[in-house]
């Protein structure tokens, strides 16, 4: 394990992205952090999570897939992909570097999709513990411990430090490369931190959820009456998906830019009326089936086809988002028990 | 740069039979002249022109033709309007195979086999049909009840009077929605003509249509005394990957364009009933 004085850690950042591009959670005037590039001037933030998880910098909402020349009856495909930059995210907090190993498991699936494994292979994820979770916070319910991220490297605040410790070859890699920065530590030197941390968790008003409450046979969770009542209240705006790490839904569309034809891929929502719509229909006809929709993929399905892994991270982003306060939280409460 | 299945790869439209008002039939095959790949019964690809739009269609050439792939198109959109305006010669963008097969070398060995189908329906059956036909000792009894709203409606009859009814052991039973001039078959829906020829429970059946016929049919089928087991379905949900990432065609805890599109009855009754 390493350390470097919090004075100095703007040089540590410097020396990072001297080598690679560098993304920090920073404020904005909004007094929300988003994950920024780091030049000269952007700040730490001291933010408990950015607005958006990190997912972006892998699966971003925008992304060119492919362009194509028409002329007359014949077509042109062009691949454009990029080589791309190596890059390191710091700051990823233990729900959102969980995320990224339940996007891996539908992106790196076979077939593996090689946009989003590209950005991963150049992409050094370094976590940072938690110091303050909230009431919105239930990692803990999904096995995460928010004092002990995962990642490539995994760091710890106190008042004067932060600790670093690497878990991977990549970060095994960054750490050497910023050696004269760190003052190598004991392996212990962070356990007051993680202690803190889990004492403030034990206290959190979540942090008794059981998702296990939750599991029945897809059927009988599918056709509770309880959904009735729970979907009430949506109105269908997406921000939950849309703010969510472990959403995956997107669309595929295709631009003319006037000099030919870009086909790109861009973030959609389960919660939207048009994300089913066929020539005869669609199957998900109110609000009620798109909104049991997200919450089964995410409690029901991902974990069937995924050995019993779930499709949340207890992050809270849709708890606190969310404009009429409905939130997966709600759900398993509602539904654990009696859905069985 | 590895390969993406996202990234389609250009083909060329050689041939364009018009079988209905609002079906086309297309024949494609690579830059080159050849079979784009190789499918099983069942499979479907994502065609796209660019700009205007992709979408998942079935094969519906047997996998037994080697030359060249075909799909029966109904125009009902923007992609598929535009294709109905092409000529031969055009080139499209392709990718596929996806998603799962009819088990034709498994589970209907051996078997007699109903198929069922209801207009555009037949699309995904022909190629199941042609490739036990091209097989034929591995199978018994083929009959094939279909059906569609006129005379002028059904796809590809052409082939199916002059090879298909002329088989042994293979019976074509057509019926049209309403009685037609110059139509001296069978007039009724599809769900009542299959009630009707009260086929024995022994078969294997292999259906597709609108959902409407599909519902009534099987309700017909139990009555004959059919096990969902027997019977064989291929699901359409709206579709963007084709692999089973984007989100787009579950139906319960399955994607239709990776997990299906073909399902057994049984299997299909486990998920919700939301498709
Ligand atoms: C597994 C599978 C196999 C299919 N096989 C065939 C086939 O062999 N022959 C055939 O003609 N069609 C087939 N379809 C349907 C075909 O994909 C749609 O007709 C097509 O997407 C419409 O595209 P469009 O651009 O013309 O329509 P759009 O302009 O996109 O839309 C027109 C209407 O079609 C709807 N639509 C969009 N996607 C679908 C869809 N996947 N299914 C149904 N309606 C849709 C739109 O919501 C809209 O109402 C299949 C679909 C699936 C999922
Ligand atoms: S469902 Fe809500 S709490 Fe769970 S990972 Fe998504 S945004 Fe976070
Ligand atoms: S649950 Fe809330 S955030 Fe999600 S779509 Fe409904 S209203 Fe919007
Ligand atoms: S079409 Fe994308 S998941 Fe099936």
């Amino acid at each position: 394990m390493y350390r470097i004085s919090l004075d100095s850690i703007d040089n540590l950042f410097a020396a990072i992205s001297a080598v690679e591009k560098l993304y920090i959670p920073a404020d904005r005037e909004d007094g929300q952090s988003y994950f920024t590039e780091w030049k000269e001037g952007v700040k730490l933030s001291d933010n408990l999570n950015t607005f958006r998880s990190a997912k972006g910098l892998f699966f971003p909402q925008v992304q060119d897939l492919v362009s194509f020349r028409t002329e007359g009856k014949k077509i042109e495909v062009i691949d454009t992909r990029k080589e791309t930059e190596d890059f390191v995210v710091f700051g990823v907090r233990a729900c959102d570097a969980a995320s990224f190993g339940i996007l891996d498991r539908v992106f790196l699936s076979d077939p593996v999709d090689s946009y989003y494994k590209t950005n991963r292979d150049h992409g050094t994820v370094m976590t940072l513990a938690c110091n303050r979770p909230d009431e919105t916070c239930f990692c803990t319910s999904f096995g995460i411990d928010p004092s002990d991220p995962a990642g490539d490297i995994s760091c710890w605040k106190d008042k004067e430090n932060l600790y670093l410790k690497s878990l991977t070859e990549k970060g095994e890699k960054l750490v050497y490369a910023l050696k004269d920065l760190l003052t190598e530590c004991d392996e212990n030197a962070a356990d007051t931190v993680k202690a803190e941390v889990k004492a403030v968790m034990n206290e959190l008003p979540l942090s008794n959820l059981k998702p296990d409450d939750f599991t029945g046979e897809q059927l009988s969770v599918f056709n509770s009456e309880k959904w009735k009542e729970l979907y009430r209240s949506c109105i269908g705006c997406g921000t939950c998906t849309f703010v969510c790490p472990t959403c995956q839904c997107y669309d595929i569309k295709d631009f003319n830019t006037g000099k030919g034809i870009e086909r790109f891929r861009c973030w959609d929502s389960c919660m939207y009326s048009d994300f089913t719509m066929m020539a005869s229909g669609t199957p998900r006809l109110t609000q009620l089936e798109r909104f049991r929709q997200r919450f089964m993929h995410k409690l029901v399905y991902f974990p069937m086809n995924n050995d019993g892994v779930y499709g949340c991270v207890g992050c809270g982003r849709c708890l606190r988002k969310c404009p009429v306060s409905m939130n997966i939280v709600k759900v398993m409460k509602s539904l654990g028990g009696d859905a069985k | 740069m590895i390969n993406d299945t996202l990234i389609p790869s250009v083909a060329v439209v050689t041939d364009i039979r018009t079988d209905t008002p609002d079906v086309k039939t297309f024949r494609v095959v690579t830059q080159d002249g050849k079979k784009p790949f190789d499918h099983k019964p069942g499979q479907c690809a994502m065609l796209s022109i660019p700009g205007v739009g992709e979408a998942m269609f079935s094969i519906t050439s047997s996998p037994t033709v080697k030359e060249y792939l075909e799909f029966s198109i109904k125009k009902c959109g923007c992609l598929t309007s535009w294709l109905h305006m092409i000529e031969p010669g055009q080139e499209i963008c392709i990718r596929g195979p996806y998603g799962n097969s009819f088990p034709v070398d498994t589970d209907f060995v051996d078997k007699d086999l109903l198929f069922v189908a209801g207009g555009i329906g037949l699309a995904p059956l022909r190629s199941v049909i042609n490739y036990c036909r091209a097989n034929r000792e591995n199978y018994r009894h083929i009959d094939v009840v279909y059906g569609a709203r006129s005379m002028d409606d059904l796809v590809d009859y052409q082939e199916i009077i002059s090879e298909w009814q002329k088989e042994e052991d293979m019976n074509v039973y057509l019926t049209i929605d309403r009685p037609q001039e110059g139509w001296n078959g069978h007039v009724g829906f599809v769900p009542n003509y299959v009630t009707e020829l009260g086929f024995d429970k022994t078969r294997t059946v292999i259906i597709c249509g609108p959902p409407i016929m599909i519902k009534f049919t099987l309700a017909g089928l139990t009555t004959l005394g059919f096990e969902k087991s027997q019977i064989y379905t291929t699901m359409e949900m709206r579709m963007k990957c084709g692999v089973g990432k984007c989100g787009r065609c579950n139906i319960g805890n399955k994607y239709v364009c990776h997990d299906g599109p073909v399902f057994r009855l049984d299997q299909l009754s486990e998920l919700p009933d939301e498709y």
